[in-house]
């Protein structure tokens, strides 16, 4: 029992800083550069995202477990998990536009660029790849979601102070975004190591 | 020859390597860019594989346009392009297993490429065949272009090396200093720092002499 829940520590730790999803798999990253302009939009779309990332792999896991594995339809994961995720996302539009309409207002927008984002396609293959059990898989994306919200958050605080410097002209923009992520990457390498896994 | 389109087929092609390179204009399709590129061959790959998909998809939406109900238009091209995203990773376990053990997840996640779905939306799904398949040729090709750039430039100033391949199964490597210059420069951060500069380059280029005004993203 305990080396089970260190090993979910282990994987949210993993997921979230070692092997973060935007500065070392490099996921995510159009949305990552086109939301992080502004904390409010980062703050929305990392509240958003953890909670879509979570269900997601939670039912992916269901899907592909029970039903994938079984039939012996495996190579179709591809297509199966889109079709999961952009279920889900439209289920929850619906419901949230009827249910927390309030909370609709703020985040709803994000959740239509969920569906074209590569982390929420990659944390289920990488599930299903790596063979987690079920809280395995719920650890890993709860892992990846805060990764990607702290990923979120301090690209959005130091992007705010950027609009006010004196950037090159060519650099402007994407390109020193860009070179900003490479430096905040550096500094996550030095979390490799930290958990041998 | 001309037929009913009045589209330049060469302006076409030349649009997706310059005016609307996806990586390096449109700033889409980001994550392979970084992921796969720390290696020439790597970067080929993945750049001929996004190549294969934009095309075939870009020939099978035109080839099915007049068949496909509005409102369900999104579902059946992600369905078109997943199924061409799985032959295309199939394709490529087999016959490059050694590329494919490192760049197999990001071909999977082609599937998520806002660009490839764009293309289909805006172009295929009203244009005939032959100037559907030029430009997802050329968006093939501007993408396939960027990739080997930045693979270039990266594994070049990372590990003094280039890794040619020189057909399916070989390869060449270059070695043009044994030392490692810049090992950063193949680590993730040094992805982001390449594009970053790579990226600047190109918009410096563009403002210079291609006389277009700088743009703001």
């Amino acid at each position: 029992m305990g080396s089970e829940f260190t090993r979910l520590f282990e994987l949210v730790i993993s997921a979230s800083l070692i092997n973060n999803f935007v500065f070392t798999r490099f996921l995510g990253l159009c949305i990552f550069f086109g939301v992080s302009r502004k904390m409010e939009t980062a703050v929305g779309m990392s509240i958003t995202f953890t909670s879509v990332m979570i269900i997601s792999a939670a039912l992916s896991w269901v899907v592909f477990t029970k039903v994938m594995v079984p039939l012996e339809i495996t190579f179709l994961e591809i297509i199966v998990f889109i079709g999961v995720i952009a279920g889900l996302v439209q289920a929850s539009d619906t419901i949230m536009r009827k249910v927390a309409s309030g909370l609709y207002y703020k985040l709803g927008i994000y959740l239509a660029l969920i569906s074209t984002n590569c982390i929420i396609l990659a944390v289920p293959l990488v599930s299903a790849g790596e063979k987690y059990s079920f809280i395995q898989s719920l650890a890993f994306g709860l892992g990846s979601g805060l990764g990607f919200a702290l990923a979120l958050i301090i690209m959005a605080s130091i992007r705010e102070k950027l609009e006010l410097a004196d950037v090159p002209v060519p650099f402007r923009g994407l390109p020193m975004a860009f070179v900003v992520t490479g430096l905040i990457a550096l500094a996550f390498t030095g979390f490799s190591g930290l958990i041998t896994m | 020859m001309a037929g009913t389109s009045t589209i330049n087929l060469k302006d076409q092609f030349l649009n997706g390597i310059i005016k609307e390179n996806t990586i390096f204009k449109l700033a889409l399709s980001l994550c392979p860019s970084i992921a796969v590129t720390n290696n020439l061959k790597n970067g080929i790959y993945m750049g001929l594989a996004v190549l294969f998909v934009q095309t075939m998809v870009n020939i099978t939406i035109s080839m099915m346009r007049n068949f496909i109900q509005p409102k369900v238009r999104l579902p059946i091209f992600m369905l078109v392009i997943s199924g061409w995203v799985t032959i295309t990773s199939m394709l490529m376990a087999a016959f490059v297993p050694d590329v494919y053990a490192k760049v197999g997840l990001y071909i999977q996640l082609i599937v998520a490429f806002a660009s490839i779905l764009a293309r289909a939306e805006m172009f295929a799904s009203k244009n005939g065949f032959v100037p559907s398949m030029v430009d997802g040729l050329g968006m093939g090709c501007g993408f396939l272009f960027a990739l080997t750039t930045i693979s270039f430039f990266r594994e070049l100033v990372g590990k003094g090396s280039l890794t040619v391949p020189t057909g399916l199964a070989t390869q060449h490597v270059f070695t043009f200093i044994n030392a490692k210059p810049l090992l950063i420069m193949v680590l993730p951060a040094g992805g982001f720092l390449a594009v970053g500069l790579l990226m600047a380059a190109f918009n410096w280029v563009d403002v210079k002499y291609l006389g277009s005004k700088s743009h703001g993203h």
